[in-house]
């Protein structure tokens, strides 16, 4: 399923990317190449071919996992991905972390008590985060705690106090998710008609919440994390530009401001894939959580 | 002498006032019902909706929604002790163990989540924790084989169940604690006719196997003369009419409510060319009028009837609130 | 409309009226209103205020200056007026965000509406297209189209609208399947209602609802993804006035300088603010039962 998908993304992409200037080669050789050198260069890369068979020999390459030369750096695509996708997934698994731990519990809490200074304070919170832009928060947090405090390393990864600030401010947004999420969806079950029936049998408020709300109310907060996974791998690329983490956000960066083809497009796809599979995993653990649904389908 | 007549009586209320706060208005659900009950009795109580029928069920399990609900004045007294004011905790104790209850739509009373097996064994664990596990996966599995589903169907969830036997499922749960008292709200409404007749059969036969009084809330007329010992008839949170069900159906005196209701059911027998649907609204819970609640609908109502709340006059055991009736009691 | 009182009961109101009337009376959402009509009008007036060319004049004599009574928000490094930044930055960053929302609104019901009008072989492509890309996150296929386009405040808005379309496609066609199938568009139809006024009376208001929440709470993401690409220097970069690119382009002076990074900072949180308290006011005063 998820292949033939995959396949009409790359040649989606494909086709926006070969928008890019055909003069590639003039921007890697420098202005002063002559015109012989330019074209010279662009047959080498194959770039005075048509669209499709272009197309046909990049996913040919792909399928040997050769996806290309940076044409502004000096390195493999793939092999500079792979070295540094772990800095970024630890820095966005970090920050899921974070925000379940902290925004799933806040939010049942939230809905628990509701009215109460600890819901007005978590609903405040959750405007606060939603309308701040992570860059800002990442920003001045980082003025704050590592200039000023001087509690944590400004940037770079030497200490595993590095990897404090980042994961945080990645995780703001989905913090903010967690805690709304699960906060209405706890809200509504405890409205269900199962609920009053537990009640007519005599259990308490506490079983209640234990036994019979919490598992319901979790079902679509899953859902929910995977729809924000794909939001923070978006907002890992400015975390990791904020506190120059050598991870694949910085090098997206500088291949989209350098019009670097082959590495926005491998990077493009890599996450892509990425997020998809991790769609999967989560429609298999909500099929695991729910009953209702039926793993075939 | 009223000390023993507590006695007698399992469930008693007295004018029992529930309202619910909304933002808007105050909904008086409940106006100075009273209502006595039986051990092992089986008392239908029949009204329209929103007369306040749930409403009264909620109150006596003390579950009504927290912050909108409120039991303003009023008894309900359970074998003699004044349930209302009682500590939670109280509660708990009695509820699914001593008085239970049965929603009315059987699709969403259970969770999804859970086994059905495990749901009603949640009763047994509630209630009876000092039973061994073996002990308690028995009673579980001989309630299911008593309501007509397969024991090894246990393990299932209430997804796989039709509506039908979901609402057995729930009455296993009710009565695996053997209750004194069985609330039903309108357990057959939601289920096609055929079913209806088994569920009210199934009632039927575990009632009597457990000796439960029951309270069956319906609006069907029907279903209270065939299951029934008595019947209290319901109109705008109070009780307009009581008696057994052969003074409810049979007696020339009834209350107009009550001949409406009766009416309205079209009967086989005569060729009729329009059915007879008593006109008009239920009162506005939010604005009760100051005489009696049923008078801009009443065929026979009086000058009185709108300026004074009718008394209740009773012969025999039968009671009709109205005025219609003053000159029949002696009082 | 927005503003007059209550004056019949409630029965005699009109759908749109009675969704008029419950955002109103939400506190949050009016709040919401009026911070962004501040912020919207304040832009807008933005030659009345400062000049176009204090955005560019560079005062070196002035510079790093906290605000005072002749810099009403103090100036940059460069001597730069920071109030006459912020007023033309926020041309970009507030209508670059409208026209995105306007374009994917648009062309997205387009779309999503012959889509679930027609069915079928248009159905199918259409949606193939859609989910395609949808499934690469926005901010990526936005860096994607940037780089194919290179930088510029329409190419910005052509790469952040893309991600959108898609969306909005796929909700305007939900919206009319489902209402094609409502069970009131066949009782409608036995009351001898026609098309038209089936469509105007019953499918408008009921299926628009959902889609003008969903625009309204787009809006502030894109203000957010807007500022963000600015930071970045993605689309817009330096020199060019964006609340995004004036908080990178001050980075190094805020931590003696806080103003410069608080202020920007603050614009862009009080106006999506503004925008998310104007989205929840209207999916409640859409349909009140959600309301928690």
């Amino acid at each position: 399923m998820l292949i033939p998908v995959i396949l009409s993304v790359t040649f989606i992409l494909f086709v926006i990317l070969s928008l890019a200037p055909g003069d590639v080669a003039r921007m890697v050789l420098g202005q002063d190449a002559t015109p012989e050198q330019v074209a010279t260069l662009n047959h080498q890369m194959g770039l005075d071919r048509p669209l499709l068979v272009r197309y046909v020999r990049y996913m040919g390459n792909a399928m040997k996992f050769d996806f290309g030369r940076s044409w502004t750096g000096n390195f493999d695509v793939l092999a500079e991905f792979s070295h540094r996708l772990p800095y970024t997934l630890l820095v966005s698994v970090l920050a899921l972390l974070f925000a379940t731990a902290i925004g799933i519990p806040l939010g049942i809490a939230s809905a628990i008590k509701q009215y109460s200074l600890l819901d007005y304070g978590s609903t405040f919170i959750v405007m606060l985060l939603f309308s701040m832009p992570a860059f800002w928060l990442g920003t001045m947090c980082q003025i704050f705690f590592c200039l000023t405090l001087r509690w944590l390393p400004v940037s770079g990864i030497s200490t595993w106090k590095s990897f404090i600030l980042p994961p945080v401010i990645l995780g703001a947004n989905t913090l903010a998710s967690m805690i709304r999420m699960s906060r209405t969806s706890m809200l509504d079950v405890v409205k269900m008609d199962y609920i009053r029936t537990a009640r007519a049998k005599g259990a308490s408020n506490h079983d209640v919440i234990l036994h019979h709300a919490i598992r319901n109310s979790l079902i679509p907060v899953v859902t929910q994390i995977g729809i924000s996974f794909a939001g923070t791998i978006g907002g890992a690329v400015v975390t990791e530009s904020i506190f120059a983490i050598p991870g694949i956000g910085t090098m997206l960066i500088n291949a989209v401001k350098g019009r670097d083809v082959p590495v926005v497009m491998g990077t493009v796809i890599f996450i892509t894939i990425i997020v998809g599979v991790i769609n999967l995993v989560v429609d298999l653990i909500c099929a695991l959580v729910d009953p209702r649904i039926d793993l075939a389908s | 002498m009223s000390d023993t007549t507590n006695e007698k009586y399992l469930l008693e209320i007295k004018d029992l006032f529930v309202q619910y706060n909304t933002d808007d208005a105050v909904v008086h659900a409940v106006n100075g019902l009273n209502l006595r009950l039986k051990s092992g009795e089986k008392l239908g109580l029949v009204g329209e909706t929103g007369a306040g029928k749930t409403t009264l069920a909620l109150s006596i399990l003390q579950l009504l929604p927290k912050k909108v609900g409120q039991i303003a004045s009023g008894s309900i007294k359970y074998k003699g002790e004044e349930l209302i004011g009682k500590p939670d905790s109280y509660m708990l104790g009695l509820r699914g163990r001593r008085m239970s209850m049965i929603f009315q739509d059987p699709m969403t009373s259970l969770n999804p989540t859970k086994t059905v097996g495990d749901q009603i064994l949640e009763v047994l664990q509630l209630h009876f924790p000092d039973l061994s596990k073996a002990e308690k996966d028995a009673k579980v599995d001989e309630m299911l084989q008593l309501v007509g589903i397969p024991a090894s169907r246990k393990g299932e969830y209430p997804h796989q169940f039709s509506g039908g036997m979901k609402q057995r499922i729930v009455i296993a749960m009710a009565l695996i604690a053997e209750p004194e008292l069985l609330l039903a709200d309108e357990p057959t409404t939601a289920l096609d006719v055929t079913i209806q007749a088994q569920i009210l059969e199934l009632m039927r036969r575990l009632k009597d196997q457990f000796n439960s009084a029951v309270i069956l809330i319906t609006h069907s007329l029907g279903i209270v003369a065939e299951f029934c010992d008595n019947v209290s008839v319901i109109y705008s949170g109070h009780v307009v009419e009581h008696g057994s069900v052969e003074q409810i159906f049979g007696s020339d005196a009834k209350h107009p409510y009550t001949a409406g209701l009766i009416n309205c059911i079209p009967d086989l027998a005569k060729d009729e060319a329009r059915l007879k649907p008593i006109p008009g609204r239920m009162a506005d819970p939010r604005h009760l009028p100051a005489g009696c609640c049923f008078a801009d609908r009443c065929p026979h109502c009086m000058e009185i009837c709108k300026t004074v709340p009718p008394r209740m006059y009773e012969k025999d055991g039968h009671q009709i609130l109205c005025h219609l009736f003053e000159e029949k009691d002696g009082k | 409309m927005l503003f007059g009182k209550k004056k019949k009961p409630l029965s005699e109101y009109s759908t749109g009226e009675l969704i008029m009337f419950r955002f109103r009376k939400n506190k949050l959402a009016m709040v919401g209103v009026f911070m962004f009509l501040f912020v919207t009008i304040f832009i807008l007036l933005a030659p009345l205020i400062r000049p176009y060319d204090l955005v560019v004049k560079q005062n070196i004599s002035h510079k790093l200056q906290a605000p005072n009574t002749q810099y009403i928000f103090g100036t940059d490094e460069l001597g730069r007026d920071l109030l006459a930044r912020i007023l033309y930055g926020g041309r970009i960053s507030l209508f670059c965000s409208l026209a995105i929302i306007g374009i994917a609104f648009v062309i997205g019901a387009i779309i999503g509406g012959a889509a679930g009008f027609f069915g079928g072989k248009v159905d199918t492509i259409l949606m193939r297209v859609v989910d395609m890309l949808m499934s690469v996150p926005s901010a990526l296929l936005a860096m994607a189209i940037i780089t194919a386009l290179g930088n510029g405040v329409w190419k910005l808005v052509i790469a952040l609208s893309i991600g959108q379309i898609a969306r909005f496609a796929r909700m305007v066609r939900s919206s009319v399947l489902t209402l094609r199938n409502m069970e009131y568009v066949e009782a409608a139809k036995c009351f001898g209602s026609s098309s038209r006024r089936i469509i105007i009376k019953h499918i408008l208001p009921n299926g628009i609802g959902p889609i003008v929440v969903s625009a309204t709470l787009t809006l502030g993401a894109v203000i957010l993804s807007i500022s963000s690409m600015g930071y970045l220097g993605l689309g817009v970069a330096s020199p060019t006035p964006e609340w995004g690119t004036i908080i990178s382009e001050n980075k190094v002076n805020i931590q003696y300088y806080p103003y410069l990074g608080i202020i920007p900072g603050i614009c862009i949180m009080l106006t999506v603010m503004s925008v998310n308290f104007i989205g929840d006011g209207l999916r409640d005063a859409f349909d009140p039962k959600t309301k928690s």
